[in-house]
C-alpha cells in the first residue's frame, strides 16, 4: 500500500498546481512566511520583532503598467472602548460626554510599500478595511453627542501616542517586484490572544490577491501562571496576595532587626 | 532591567517599582500613612491601568503597614485597644463607602467625585496640620507635646467611657468609633487607606499623643487595605501579584527605615513634613482640574 501512496500524493499535487493557475483572477498570486507565527511572554518580554516576508508567484512576465504594492497589516484582539470627553464646568475640568466605540484593536500596524492614500482606492479601503480609521467600528453616539468623528479621531491619536497604531508607509521592501519583506514591532504591552496578519497585493490601486497568517501572542511560565491563578481562583488569589504582603512585612522586620543587632 | 506584568500587560522597569515602593513605604514608616494616596496616583504615572494600579497599591499599603507596625511594636508605641475600636469603626464605614462609590458610579462621575474629594480632605487635613505644628514650633522650639492632654473637652462627657492605657486616654469610645467610621467611608470611596486623614484626626479630634499615633494608625490601616485588596482580587481581579512583590520588598524595606526616622524627628517637625507632603499633592490634583488639560479624551475598557 506504500507505493501507491506516493502517486496518489503527486496527483493531488499537480491537481492543486492546475486549479491554482486556472483562477483567473490571480494571475499574480502570494506566497508568503512569518520568522515567527508564535509570540510568547515571558517575565523578561521586551517586545519582539516579526519578520512578514513573501514572494509574487506568476506564470506570465511581470505584467507592465502601474507598479505592484504590497500592504501588511497586523492586528491584536479587538474590544470595546469608552472615550471621555473633558469640558469647562464650574471653572474645573470634568468628564461630560463620552462614547462607545464598539470594536477597536488592542494593537493595529499598517506597513505599506508606499503612500497608503496613492495606492488604495477608497472603495477597497472600505472593503478590506485597511487603514487605521476604517479599522475601527463605531456604530452609534448617544444624542447628545453631535461630533463622534472628534471622538473616533482621539481614539486613533491616543492609540498611536502609545505606539499601539502605526501607520509605517514605505518600510515594507519589494524588490524585482517578486521578493518583499517587513519588519514589524511588537510592543511590551501586549495583550494575549490572536494577532491577525493580512498582506495585500495590490495594482492600480486594487486588491489583486490575499494571504492571512496568525501570530498568536501566549503568555508562558509564571506570566501564564498568575495570570491564570488572578482570574480562576480569585479568592485564593486575594489570599496568597494578603499572606505575601504579611509574610514581606514581617520578614523585613525580623531581617532589619538582625542586621541592627 | 525590565519585567513583563501579567494582570497589568506591560513592560517596566524592576528598579522603578522598586525606588516607587520604598518611597512610599518610608513614608508609611515616618508617618503612620499608608502612603495610598501616593502610590495610586504614582503608579498611574509609570502606565499601570487604574484599577491594577488601586488594587495593588492596597497591597502594597498592606505589606509596608505590618513592617511598619512591627517595627512600632517593638517601641510599644502601638494602642491595640484604640486600634481596635478604630477599626470597628472602619469596617462599618468601609462598608457604607463601598456603597456610595457604586452609587456615584452609576451617576457616572466618579473619577470627579474621588478628586474634587482628594482636593478637598488632603487641603484642609494639610492646612489644619501645617497652622498648628508651625505654630507650635515657632512658639517654643524646645516645646514638649504640642498638643495638651487631658484637655477637658466636650468629647469627655459623652459616655461609654474606656481606658486606653498606651494612649494615656481615659475618653468615651463614641469619638474613635464615628472617627474609624469617617475615615473608612472616605477611604473606600478614594481607594485609600485614609491614613492621613485617621493620623491627624487621632491626635487633634481623639488628642492622642504623636508617638502612639504613627503606630497605632499603620496598626488599623493593616485591615482597612487589606479587606480592599481581597475585594478587588475577587470582583475585579485586578490584584498584579508579580507587581506586587516587587512594590512590597520595596516598601517594607522602606518603612523599617522611615520607622527608625520616626523615633529621632521631634513631633512638630513630622507633622510639618506630613502637612507639606499632603498639600503637594492636594495642589496637584487640583490643578489637574483647574488647569485646561493638554489632551481632553480619554480611554477606557468596557466593563463587561
Amino acid at each position: 500500500m506504500r507505493a501507491a501512496r506516493a502517486p496518489a500524493f503527486a496527483l493531488a499535487l499537480a491537481l492543486a498546481l492546475a486549479f491554482g493557475a486556472a483562477r483567473p483572477a490571480a494571475a499574480e498570486r502570494l506566497v508568503t512566511g512569518l520568522s515567527e507565527d508564535n509570540v510568547s511572554i515571558t517575565a523578561s518580554f521586551d517586545g519582539s520583532d516579526i519578520l512578514i516576508y513573501g514572494a509574487v508567484k506568476r506564470e506570465e512576465p511581470i505584467p507592465g503598467g502601474p507598479r505592484l504594492e504590497v500592504i501588511v497589516t497586523v492586528e491584536g484582539p479587538s474590544a470595546p472602548v469608552v472615550v471621555r470627553r473633558k469640558e469647562r464646568r464650574w471653572g474645573i475640568w470634568v468628564n461630560t460626554q463620552a462614547v462607545t466605540v464598539d470594536s477597536a484593536p488592542s494593537f493595529y500596524e499598517v506597513a505599506t510599500t508606499g503612500p497608503l492614500g496613492k495606492i488604495l482606492s477608497d472603495t477597497e479601503d472600505l472593503r478590506h478595511r485597511i487603514s487605521i480609521p476604517r479599522k475601527i467600528r463605531s456604530v452609534g453616539a448617544p444624542q447628545d453627542v453631535t461630533d463622534s468623528q472628534a471622538f473616533t479621531e482621539a481614539l486613533i491619536r491616543l492609540m498611536e501616542a502609545r505606539g499601539a497604531y502605526e501607520l509605517s508607509q514605505g518600510s515594507v521592501e519589494l524588490s524585482e517586484q517578486t521578493l518583499f519583506r517587513t519588519d514589524i514591532a511588537l510592543p511590551t504591552n501586549l495583550t494575549e490572544g490572536a494577532y491577525e496578519t493580512r498582506i495585500f497585493l495590490l495594482r492600480d490601486r486594487k486588491v489583486i490577491d490575499q494571504r492571512s497568517e496568525v501570530i498568536q501572542v501566549r503568555k508562558v511560565g509564571l506570566e501564564r501562571l498568575i495570570f491564570r491563578v488572578a482570574r480562576d481562583f480569585p479568592v485564593s488569589n486575594g489570599i496568597l496576595a494578603l499572606v505575601l504582603a504579611a509574610l514581606a512585612g514581617w520578614g523585613a522586620s525580623v531581617a532589619f532587626r538582625y542586621i541592627r543587632a | 532591567m525590565q519585567v513583563y506584568l501579567p494582570i497589568a500587560e506591560v513592560a517596566v522597569n524592576v528598579l522603578v517599582l522598586f525606588g516607587l515602593g520604598g518611597v512610599v513605604g518610608l513614608l508609611s514608616g515616618l508617618f503612620g500613612v499608608g502612603g495610598g494616596f501616593l502610590i495610586t496616583p504614582l503608579l498611574f504615572f509609570i502606565g499601570i491601568p487604574p484599577p491594577v494600579a488601586v488594587a495593588t497599591g492596597a497591597n502594597q499599603v498592606v505589606g509596608s503597614s505590618i513592617s511598619g507596625v512591627l517595627a512600632h511594636l517593638k517601641r510599644k508605641t502601638v494602642d491595640f485597644r484604640m486600634g481596635t475600636v478604630l477599626l470597628a469603626g472602619g469596617i462599618a464605614g468601609s462598608t457604607a463607602g463601598i456603597w456610595v462609590f457604586n452609587y456615584l458610579s452609576r451617576l457616572g462621575q466618579i473619577d470627579l467625585a474621588v478628586q474634587l474629594s482628594y482636593v478637598v480632605f488632603l487641603g484642609l487635613v494639610g492646612a489644619l496640620m501645617l497652622q498648628e505644628s508651625l505654630r507650635s514650633a515657632l512658639r517654643d522650639p524646645a516645646a514638649v507635646p504640642a498638643v495638651k492632654r487631658n484637655q477637658h473637652k466636650w468629647v469627655h462627657s459623652l459616655p461609654l467611657k474606656m481606658k486606653f492605657r498606651t494612649s494615656g486616654l481615659y475618653i468615651s469610645v463614641i469619638p474613635p468609633l464615628a472617627v474609624g467610621f469617617g475615615v473608612g467611608l472616605l477611604g473606600a470611596v478614594m481607594g485609600v487607606g485614609g491614613g492621613f486623614i485617621l493620623v491627624p484626626a487621632m491626635i487633634y479630634l481623639l488628642g492622642m499623643p504623636t508617638k502612639v499615633v504613627v503606630g497605632t494608625s499603620l496598626f488599623q490601616i493593616i485591615f482597612v487595605a487589606g479587606f480592599s485588596t481581597f475585594m478587588h482580587a475577587v470582583t475585579n481581579q485586578s490584584v498584579d501579584l508579580l507587581l506586587a512583590v516587587f512594590l512590597i520588598l520595596g516598601g517594607v524595606v522602606g518603612a523599617q527605615v522611615g520607622s527608625r526616622f520616626s523615633g529621632r524627628l521631634r513631633a512638630e517637625q513630622l507633622r510639618v513634613l506630613l502637612a507639606l507632603l499632603v498639600l503637594a499633592v492636594c495642589f496637584k490634583i487640583a490643578l489637574d482640574l483647574l488647569i485646561e488639560p493638554g489632551e481632553l479624551y480619554s480611554l477606557a475598557p468596557v466593563r463587561s
